[in-house]
């Protein structure tokens, strides 16, 4: 038999189900039987949602939800006596056929992994796993090459920045590379706060040494000694595993004095954020590194002229720079042949919200947003309609359901530009979701159901947004907030018709005047889901109605006597003493004392109590 | 130095005097001291030669600073996008009904605190919780619910 290897899901996601746990359990037990077994924590899989996932090399074998009871089994049945515990296979629902192996899931198979190419495989805080992995090899070959060649391969291969602009790569390291000015700093952004990405923390905990590599390319590329990495407090595993990183690839000579004896010397210092999302806008990035409040500044000058410190300095976000090492090591023809005509390569989403499946998905670009959500996300959960999607977190937009078949690059998300009428067969790309309003941005992807109130959608974002601004721009300061307030009387049921016009007058001043990326798209999920859901605008102004019954102020509950067999559960768990009711006798809510926090909803076991609206037209 | 000045002065020394480090050192202090008071930033500023007003307003940008004592046990609710599509809201409520605190409040036995945060990155878990740090994925109201009154119990 062959040697096994257990790798088991040290990532966020799976740790707070606790996967260290597991992976102790698997320690001793292994070591009592005296197995000749390896087991390595990686990083995430990407597959948060059935974690804790445990893979089983080298059969290719991925147990899910796997809690620390299971331990002995796979231990004693797969590991020792060579049967897998089928109990534990992935399957698509309850009673679908189990799924043994990890590539034959649909989850992973419609996958093409680049950025994540390590993610799960590697044992993060081992450097001998990353070099197993053909780690390093790029930086090798760039070291052989000229700081010239280095960018002409990267301008080939049409890499774009994967932090949402889509702006070239190597463009970028040319100016640098051009600009006067000593010295240059290098800095990899990783201050992911788009609520509903966490990509980039995935990376940095799954394989920090891609991204240490990737910097140590590009810092020689533009000629830089000096390199930073900003990334969030909030993320203590991946500053905690990229440090380990970093003291590694120091004591092997990758980062350091006189690289693999090349004569080029670089380091990186590791600068954690405090909790403002307007710092991976790249300015105000780059006054917090200094210590500065981060508010942005005016460009130009770019950063490439006068960044950080006042020196020519290069921004790249993680993915980005996680990529720049397989196309040093594998060609650049090899990178432009995957993806769409403009947008090539592959693209990460975070897919989440209303999926069956949700998790990291890496596809490449051009592909339609339909198969995302379907083919690896498995569709809608519940029996319910797929109502929209949302991209590009607090600054993309909502697409609907009905323009599923966009494919996506950079373009398609960024023109405003209104979609034709045959949308079925637009690739999601830059590009394509330009044109619907929406934008790229760092990847989020949050999928809605009948259940998800635009309107709510819209309020929730710019309140997000409306928090966030730095203040430095009246336009954002206050238009996010005087939206964000408009929103809040149309969800309350006071809003006018005329708001509708209000909104849009604001949007577009929010935009236009604005200084940085933040209030520049701040107003386009209002502008989204008004091109797309005015009717649910409608709905609330005119018939002071919620369709999706999510706006508190315009929904009530009611107990439906036919249904409801008195078992006191709702009564007992209501916090505003709201329900009354004999014992099965059917219960009932008093309205002026319930603060629709939903509990009594949730808890019925029969679904007796009913969440109510207006109807169409206005009357309850 | 002010009072409870040896870990304030432990903390700058590993600091060279420069205005870049201001960020940091005000994290390493809040780790060491749970929130800022009003000395350790005149501290600081005495340090890297600048006034307290300039580091107290590089301190009030970044959500990440407290200037309050948190409670023995910090609930955080994630209002992320992926958690808020999943009633995270909800959830919040549940908090706040039976502590009776809002956001950024401690209760007045400093018990418990309170916070919302915007995204803790572990959107497939949605709505998600921590509760002194641990993550709790899946949430639902009445699952809060019995961890709170645990922690209640715990306490008499």
């Amino acid at each position: 038999m062959a040697e096994h290897t257990v790798l088991v899901c040290t990532g966020t996601g799976c740790s707070s189900s606790h996967a260290p746990q597991i992976y102790e359990a698997f320690e001793k037990a292994i070591d009592e039987r005296g197995l000749a077994v390896t087991v390595k924590k990686t990083g995430c899989h990407g597959f948060c949602q059935r974690g804790p996932i445990v893979v089983v090399e080298p059969e290719d074998i991925l147990y899910c939800e796997v809690t620390v009871d299971d331990v002995p089994d796979i231990v004693t049945m797969h590991l020792a006596q060579g049967t897998p515990v089928e109990r534990l296979f992935y399957r698509e629902t309850d009673d679908s056929e189990p799924i043994p192996h990890y590539h034959d899931i649909p989850f992973y198979g419609n996958q093409h992994r680049i950025i994540l190419r390590n993610c799960g495989q590697i044992d993060p805080e081992d450097i001998d796993d990353y070099l197993e992995a053909d780690g390093y090899r790029g930086l090798e070959k760039a070291l052989g090459m000229t700081p010239d060649e280095v960018i002409e391969e990267i301008k080939a291969s049409g890499l774009r920045g994967r932090g949402g602009a889509g702006f070239p790569t190597g463009r970028k390291w040319r100016f640098c590379r051009d600009a006067n000015g000593e010295p240059k700093y290098m800095i990899c952004n990783a201050d992911e706060g788009d609520p509903g990405a966490f990509m980039d923390r995935s990376i940095l905990e799954a394989d920090p040494h891609s991204v240490i590599e990737g910097l140590a390319i590009a810092a020689y590329a533009i000629g830089a000694r000096h390199g930073y990495i900003y990334v969030r407090e909030e993320y203590p595993l991946a500053i905690h595993r990229f440090t380990i990183a970093r003291d590694q690839a120091r004591e092997r000579g990758y980062l350091g004095d006189d690289i693999l004896g090349s004569g080029f010397s670089f380091d990186i210092e590791i600068k954690k954020g405090a909790g403002a999302f307007v710092c991976g806008e790249e300015t105000a990035l780059m006054a917090s590194i200094e210590g500065k409040r981060g508010m942005p500044r005016p460009r130009p000058p770019y950063p490439a002229q006068q960044g950080v410190h006042g020196k020519p300095t290069t921004i790249n976000n993680v993915k980005t720079l996680a990529t720049v090492p397989a196309i040093m090591a594998r060609g650049a023809e090899w990178y432009a042949s995957i993806g769409s005509e403009r947008s090539t390569g592959t693209a990460v989403f975070a897919l989440t919200g209303k999926t069956a499946n949700s998790g990291l998905v890496e596809v490449p670009m051009g592909t339609p947003l339909r198969s995302i959500i379907y083919d690896i996300g498995g569709g809608v959960p519940y029996g319910k309609e797929l109502k929209a999607v949302q991209t590009g977190g607090p600054s993309g937009g909502c697409i609907p359901a009905h323009l599923a078949d966009l494919t996506f690059d950079y373009e398609s998300l960024v023109q405003d530009v209104y979609v034709p009428a045959n949308y079925v067969d637009l690739p999601i790309d830059y590009e394509t979701l330009a044109r619907v309003g929406s934008i790229m941005g760092s990847g989020g992807m949050v999928v809605m159901d009948d259940d998800t109130c635009m309107v709510d959608v819209a309020h929730f974002f710019l309140s997000f947004t409306q928090y966030e601004s730095c203040g430095k721009c009246p336009t954002c300061r206050i238009g996010t907030k005087k939206m964000m307030d408009l929103l809040a009387k149309i969800k309350a049921g006071r809003g006018e018709m005329s708001d509708i016009n209000l909104l849009e007058e604001l949007a577009i001043t929010v935009k236009n005047g604005s200084l940085c990326g933040l209030g520049q798209t701040a107003p386009n999920p209002v502008l989204t889901t008004l091109r797309y859901f005015r009717e649910e605008y409608v709905a609330h102004i005119r018939d002071r109605r919620c369709p999706a019954r999510v706006c508190k102020e315009l929904i009530w509950y009611e107990i439906d006597p036919e249904a409801c067999i008195g078992c006191g559960k709702c009564a007992s768990n209501c916090s505003a003493d709201a329900i009354t009711g004999e014992a099965k006798q059917p219960h009932v809510i008093d309205a002026s004392k319930c603060i629709k926090c939903g509990m009594c909803f949730k808890v019925c076991p029969t679904g007796a109590v009913k969440k109510q609206t207006n109807l169409p037209g206005g009357g309850a | 130095m002010t009072d409870g000045g040896s870990v304030t002065r432990s903390v700058l020394s590993d600091f060279e005097k420069k205005r870049e480090h201001v960020i940091a050192i005000l994290q390493r202090l809040q780790q060491e001291k749970r929130y800022l008071a009003e000395d350790d930033i005149e501290d600081i500023a005495r340090h890297l030669d600048m006034s307290a007003n300039e580091v107290y307003g590089v301190a009030t940008f970044y959500t990440g600073f407290k200037f309050h004592p948190p409670g023995e046990h910090h609930i955080a609710v994630c209002m992320g996008t992926a958690c808020h599509v999943k009633a995270s809201d909800e959830l919040l409520d549940v908090v706040k009904n039976e502590l009776g605190i809002t956001p950024g409040e401690t209760s007045s036995d400093g018990m418990f605190s309170l916070d919302r945060v915007a995204c803790l990155g572990c959107c497939a878990l949605s709505p998600v919780v921590t509760i002194d740090g641990e993550v709790h994925g899946r949430m639902t109201p009445s699952k809060l619910l019995d961890l709170l009154r645990g922690l209640e119990e715990n306490h008499g």
